[in-house]
C-alpha cells in the first residue's frame, strides 16, 4: 500500500494551494463568528474575515499563543457548544494551566485519516497488526494512533504504556508488524528485547514504526532502524492542533509530509516573528484548516523547525517538515547560551563509548550556572583503568564543549542508571527554580 | 597469567554492597579486591574462585565489568624481593598499569599486575627465577 488518500497526497500544487485558500477563508469567518478570542483579536487590528481572500493573505491574521488557550481554559476557545463536542484533549504541560482542546466526530474522523496516512508512510496496511505503546489518555498520542489503525482497518493493539515484559510478550505473541510509541521508549524496547534474547525477524516481526512526542535525532533514528530492522518514522503532532499524525516522514525521509490540506505551517523568525521562506529555522506556527471543534490561527507551537518543499521520490507532494530541532520550552539559557536537548543527544550518539540516555542537571552555584550532563557508559565497553574512564569523559567533554559553546560537566554512569521513561522523557532538572 | 574482573562504580551510596550482594547471591567467594577510586567514580577490581559465573551474574545485574587477564606472581617472602623483581621489569622497559597483592591459597604473598607488554614480563620474570601463577 503506497498511499492512504492518494488523490489529496498527491495532489498538485496549484489545486492545493486553491483547496487552502478556499479552506482559509471560511476556516477565519467561522472563527470570528464563533470564537470570542478571534473577534476581539481581529476587531483590535481592524481585520475584517472579507479581507482574508487567499492563502496568501494568512500574514494578515493575528498569531495565537499558548497563553490565549490558558487564558480561555477550559471551554472559551471553543466554537461548538459542549453538546457537539465528542472529545476533549489536554496538553501534558508541567506548569500552570492545562490547554484544553475540544474534538468534534467530524475532527476525529480528519484525524484519524491524516494519522492512517502516516502509519502507511511507515509500511503499514489494512492486514497490519499495529502495538500501540504511546499512554493512552488526555494525552492525544494513544488515542490518535488507535483511531488512526481502525481507520486503516488493521488490528489495533491498544497496549498503553508501561508494563515492558508484557509488551515485549505481547509484540512475539500478536505479531505486530507497526509500533507506535516514543523514541526513547522504543530503545527501551530494544534494549529489553536484546537482553532477554529474542530473534529479530523471527520472535520480533516489526516492519516500521512512527515515532514522536519527543525531539530525536538522526543518530537515534539509525540505531533504532539497525537494532530492530524496522523503517522508523518521525511522526509529528501536538494536541491543541491533533495529536499525531499532523506531519510524518515516508521510506525517502526527504522531512515530514505535512497533512497541508488540513494543517497549513508557516516558520518564522522567533524574535520578529517575520515569515521566514523554505529551509530557514525559526518557529513553526500552523493554522487548522478545517477544525470545527477549536479552530486554531497562526497558532505559535513553539518548536524549532525548517520546511522544505524539495520533491519527494514517493510522490507527495506536501510541504515538508525537517526534524524539529528543540523546542523554545526546552530551551536551557546557561551563562546566557541557548541550549537545546537535541545537541546534547547529537554529540552523545557520534560517541560509541556510551548510550544515548542521559539526564542533565541545572544549578546556580555562587551565582553561577553550572550544568551537568549524567550520560551511560555502554554496556559494551571493558574498563579496569581510571585512566580510560577520564579519556572518555574528557572527550565528551571538548566536545560537548564545542558543539554548545558552553562547559557542562559530564558524569558517567553504569549502563541502565539513568530513569527510562514510558512517556515523554523527562531528561532536565533545573534546580535555578527554586531559588 | 590469571584473571580479574573489573567492574565501574559510579560514586553512590551502597553502590559497593550492591555489587557484593549480586557476588554473594551467586555463591561467589572473592579471592582479593582492590578499587581505584576518584571523586566520581570507581574501579573495583576483584579475583573470585569462578570468574566466569562471576562476570556473567553481574552483567546480567547491569553491572558495566569485563574480565582482563594479570601477570601473577608469588613473591618470596624476605626483604627486597619484590623490589629486585619490580628492578628487572624497569629495567626491561615493561611499564606497570596497576598492581596489588593478594594472599594465595598456601598462604604466601601474591601480586598480579596488569602490563601493556605481559608475554615480555613473562620472560623477564622466568629469567628471575620468579614462580609465575
Amino acid at each position: 500500500m503506497q498511499y492512504f488518500q492518494q488523490e489529496i497526497e498527491t495532489m498538485s500544487k496549484a489545486e492545493k494551494r486553491a483547496l487552502q485558500s478556499e479552506r482559509l477563508v471560511n476556516i477565519v469567518k467561522y472563527a470570528y463568528e464563533n470564537q470570542t478570542p478571534y473577534r476581539a483579536k481581529m476587531d483590535a487590528i481592524k481585520l475584517k474575515p472579507s479581507d482574508i481572500k487567499s492563502i496568501d493573505d494568512i500574514y494578515k491574521l493575528p498569531f495565537t499563543v499558548k497563553q490565549d488557550l490558558r487564558d480561555a481554559y477550559p471551554f472559551g476557545m471553543m466554537a461548538r457548544p459542549k453538546s457537539d463536542l465528542v472529545h476533549l484533549h489536554a496538553s501534558s504541560a508541567t506548569t500552570g494551566k492545562l490547554t484544553v482542546a475540544g474534538y468534534t466526530q467530524k475532527d476525529i474522523d480528519v484525524w484519524a485519516e491524516c494519522a492512517a496516512r502516516c502509519l502507511v508512510m511507515a509500511g503499514a496496511d489494512k492486514n497490519s497488526v499495529v502495538h500501540v505503546s504511546y499512554g493512552y489518555g488526555l494525552f492525544t498520542g494513544g488515542l490518535g494512533m488507535h483511531y488512526a489503525g481502525e481507520k486503516l482497518g488493521a488490528v489495533v493493539v491498544p497496549a498503553s504504556a508501561g508494563n515492558t515484559q508484557k509488551q515485549i510478550q505481547l509484540l512475539v505473541d500478536f505479531e505486530a508488524d507497526i509500533i507506535c510509541c516514543t523514541p526513547s521508549y522504543i530503545i527501551y524496547l530494544a534494549e529489553e528485547i536484546e537482553k532477554m534474547g529474542l530473534k529479530i525477524g523471527k520472535d520480533i516481526k516489526l516492519k516500521g514504526g512512527v515515532f514522536g512526542a519527543e525531539a530525536w535525532s538522526e543518530g537515534m533514528r539509525e540505531d533504532i532502524e539497525k537494532r530492530l530492522n524496522i523503517r522508523a518514522c518521525d511522526i509529528y503532532g501536538l494536541s491543541e492542533i491533533a495529536g499525531p499524525g499532523v506531519a510524518c516522514d515516508c521510506q525517502f525521509k526527504t522531512g515530514m509530509h505535512f497533512q497541508d490540506d488540513h494543517y497549513y505551517p508557516e516558520i518564522v523568525d522567533v524574535d520578529t516573528l517575520e515569515p521566514l521562506g523554505y529551509d530557514k529555522s525559526g518557529e513553526l506556527v500552523i493554522t487548522t484548516l478545517t477544525k470545527e471543534g477549536m479552530p486554531l490561527i497562526r497558532y505559535r507551537t513553539r518548536d524549532i523547525a525548517s520546511l522544505n518543499d524539495d520533491p519527494c521520490p514517493c510522490g507527495r507532494t506536501s510541504v515538508k517538515l525537517n526534524k524539529i530541532t528543540g523546542r523554545s520550552d526546552d530551551m536551557l539559557i546557561i551563562r546566557g547560551v541557548n541550549v537545546f536537548p537535541s545537541q546534547i543527544e547529537s554529540v552523545l550518539l557520534k560517541n560509541e563509548n556510551i548510550q544515548p540516555h542521559y539526564h542533565i542537571n541545572v544549578d546556580r552555584v555562587n551565582n553561577l550556572d553550572t550544568m551537568e550532563i549524567v550520560v551511560e557508559l555502554s554496556p559494551h565497553i571493558a574498563l579496569d583503568e581510571v585512566a580510560h574512564v577520564e579519556e572518555i569523559r574528557k572527550k565528551l567533554s571538548a566536545d560537548m564543549a564545542s558543539a554548545l559553546s558552553v562547559s557542562a560537566k559530564i558524569t558517567l554512569v553504569s549502563p541502565g542508571t539513568v530513569a527510562r521513561s514510558e512517556g515523554k522523557a523527562k531528561r532536565i532538572t533545573d534546580n535555578r527554580k527554586l531559588k | 597469567m590469571i584473571k580479574q574482573i573489573a567492574v565501574f562504580l559510579e560514586n553512590r551510596e551502597g553502590r559497593v554492597s550492591e555489587c557484593c550482594k549480586v557476588l554473594k547471591d551467586a555463591g561467589i567467594n572473592l579471592r582479593s579486591m582492590s578499587i581505584a577510586d576518584t571523586k566520581d567514580f570507581g574501579i573495583l577490581r576483584i579475583i573470585t574462585d569462578d570468574n566466569e559465573l562471576a562476570l556473567s551474574a553481574l552483567k546480567t545485574a547491569g553491572f558495566l565489568s569485563s574480565l582482563v587477564e594479570l601477570v601473577a606472581i608469588e613473591v618470596p617472602d624476605k626483604s627486597g624481593a619484590l623490589a629486585d623483581l619490580l628492578i628487572a621489569l624497569y629495567e626491561g622497559s615493561v611499564n606497570i598499569e596497576y598492581m596489588y597483592s593478594f594472599a594465595g591459597a598456601n598462604g604466601h604473598a601474591q601480586i598480579g599486575f596488569k602490563t601493556t607488554s605481559p608475554e615480555k614480563a613473562v620472560a623477564l620474570l622466568e629469567q628471575c627465577g620468579a614462580k609465575l601463577i
